[in-house]
């Protein structure tokens, strides 16, 4: 599998520029992700009403914006193949590899340019401050990484299924929960300020969830795709 | 060395209805082989099941090359499809979809390389514009040279000629003609111009 990854990444980086060019034309999936994010952005902001909520709720509020905003957006890539027939060229044309990691870079780019633009605007519009700006920041990132690489292989699950929109919410609960659980204790954390001992296992819990996410579709993806 | 595409006792049945059943076949290198059937007799599902895009009931596909079995991702990267199911990047023009396609196929893209193929499908001249806005006779075309971009062993043809005109079916009889030099082509077809150059048919009830 090592020796046969590097053409993968040079296949899957091929899946990475079609997806955003066609992105870039027609902004299927991001305008999804961003309206649903804004929307609901602003619905716990007015539902605050100002106040700076506790860190607790904040941090959980955070992950929710970002969790439905994911799945809302990230199964269009998979979804798009699928109602447009694609799919069958592809399928001929591409080994399932390096398609779920095009597919998982892509997501992954929505969901950071997403994160960029939420998260400052969560944090003005909620008056929060965060005291462990860094570690923050790391949070963010590799939550933002996970639900992408989660979600990815789920969404192509999906994709073959009639009720597309409500099954990746409900299949990607119980999987996504343990990188919820992280990211939002490391979210709290290192908004409050406690020591970077706190905060170093829910780094630890994303980092490895990651790797297993990404290692496991691998594995996983030709069985889904082929079916 | 040996090749050939080998068909062992297939069958293919829906919950609802058989399609066909222990279908065996040997399709040698360098020849035509022409499924024939009315609407619904299952050759777009046999082409599928040969090109390794839905499992079959019962029996298998087998392609030699050089004497050796095919892996299934090996047999892909030897097929070149064009099929009315099939569809191209609306989105990206000509030239982006052949650039994407040799990408994910590990093959060096170059410019002229793209040229070549659209002109040889009839498409010189067209290569910027986007596939959406293509007519479908040339979406037909483009299926071509996404088909032959990779210099495939095996032509797989379902409805060859669907919304072309002349100047397109003649494009078809010289593409058969150039792949039976080289290969073998495998189409699903009722037209009497396409069955002619059969050199082994199969009939689906």
């Amino acid at each position: 599998m090592l020796t046969r990854l590097f053409p993968w990444l040079n296949q899957g980086m091929a899946v990475l520029r079609k997806d955003l060019r066609i992105e870039f034309r027609t902004r299927y999936a991001y305008s999804a992700l961003v309206m649903f994010a804004v929307t609901t952005l602003v619905t716990v902001s007015f539902s605050v009403g100002g106040f700076a909520p506790d860190t607790d709720i904040a941090a959980a509020l955070l992950w929710i914006i970002l969790f439905f905003s994911a799945m809302a957006g990230l199964s269009r890539t998979f979804v798009h193949e699928e109602e447009t027939g694609t799919v069958i060229a592809l399928k001929l044309a591409a080994e399932p590899e390096p398609v779920y990691l095009g597919k998982y870079f892509f997501n992954v780019a929505l969901l950071f340019s997403l994160s960029i633009l939420v998260v400052p605007m969560f944090l003005v519009m909620l008056n929060l401050d965060i005291a462990m700006p860094v570690a923050f920041v790391a949070i963010v990132f590799l939550g933002s990484l996970g639900l992408a690489g989660a979600s990815t292989i789920l969404a192509a699950i999906v994709a073959k299924a009639g009720a597309k929109g409500s099954l990746l919410t409900v299949l990607a609960f119980p999987i996504l929960l343990p990188l919820l659980i992280g990211a939002i204790s490391g979210t709290r954390s290192t908004m409050s300020g406690v020591s970077m001992e706190l905060v170093t296992p829910d780094l630890g819990l994303l980092f490895f969830y990651n790797g297993i996410a990404v290692v496991a579709s691998l594995l996983l993806f030709e069985y889904v795709w082929n079916d | 060395m040996l090749n050939q595409v080998e068909v062992k006792h297939l069958s293919k049945a829906y919950s609802y209805r058989k399609l066909f059943t222990d279908i065996n076949v040997i399709v040698p290198d360098r020849s035509v082989f022409v499924v024939l059937g009315h609407n619904g007799a299952g050759k777009t599902t046999f082409l599928r099941i040969l090109c390794g895009l839905i499992p079959a009931t019962s029996g298998e596909v087998l392609f030699t090359l050089d004497g050796k079995s095919l892996s299934p991702r090996e047999k892909r990267a030897q097929i070149g499809l064009v099929s009315p199911d099939l569809e191209l990047y609306g989105e990206l023009t000509a030239v982006e979809n052949l650039e994407f396609f040799s990408g994910v196929r590990g093959l060096p893209f170059t410019l002229d390389r793209a040229r070549e193929i659209l002109e040889m499908v009839g498409l010189k001249g067209r290569g910027n514009d986007y596939v959406g806005t293509y007519s479908s006779g040339m979406k037909q075309r483009m299926k071509y040279a996404y088909a032959l971009l990779h210099d495939p062993y095996i032509l797989v043809l379902d409805e060859p000629t669907t919304n072309l005109d002349e100047k397109g079916v003649a494009l078809v009889d010289s593409v058969i003609r150039r792949q039976r030099e080289k290969g073998i082509v495998i189409m699903a077809t009722n037209e009497p111009r396409e069955v002619s150059y059969a050199d082994k048919t199969l009939s689906l009830a």
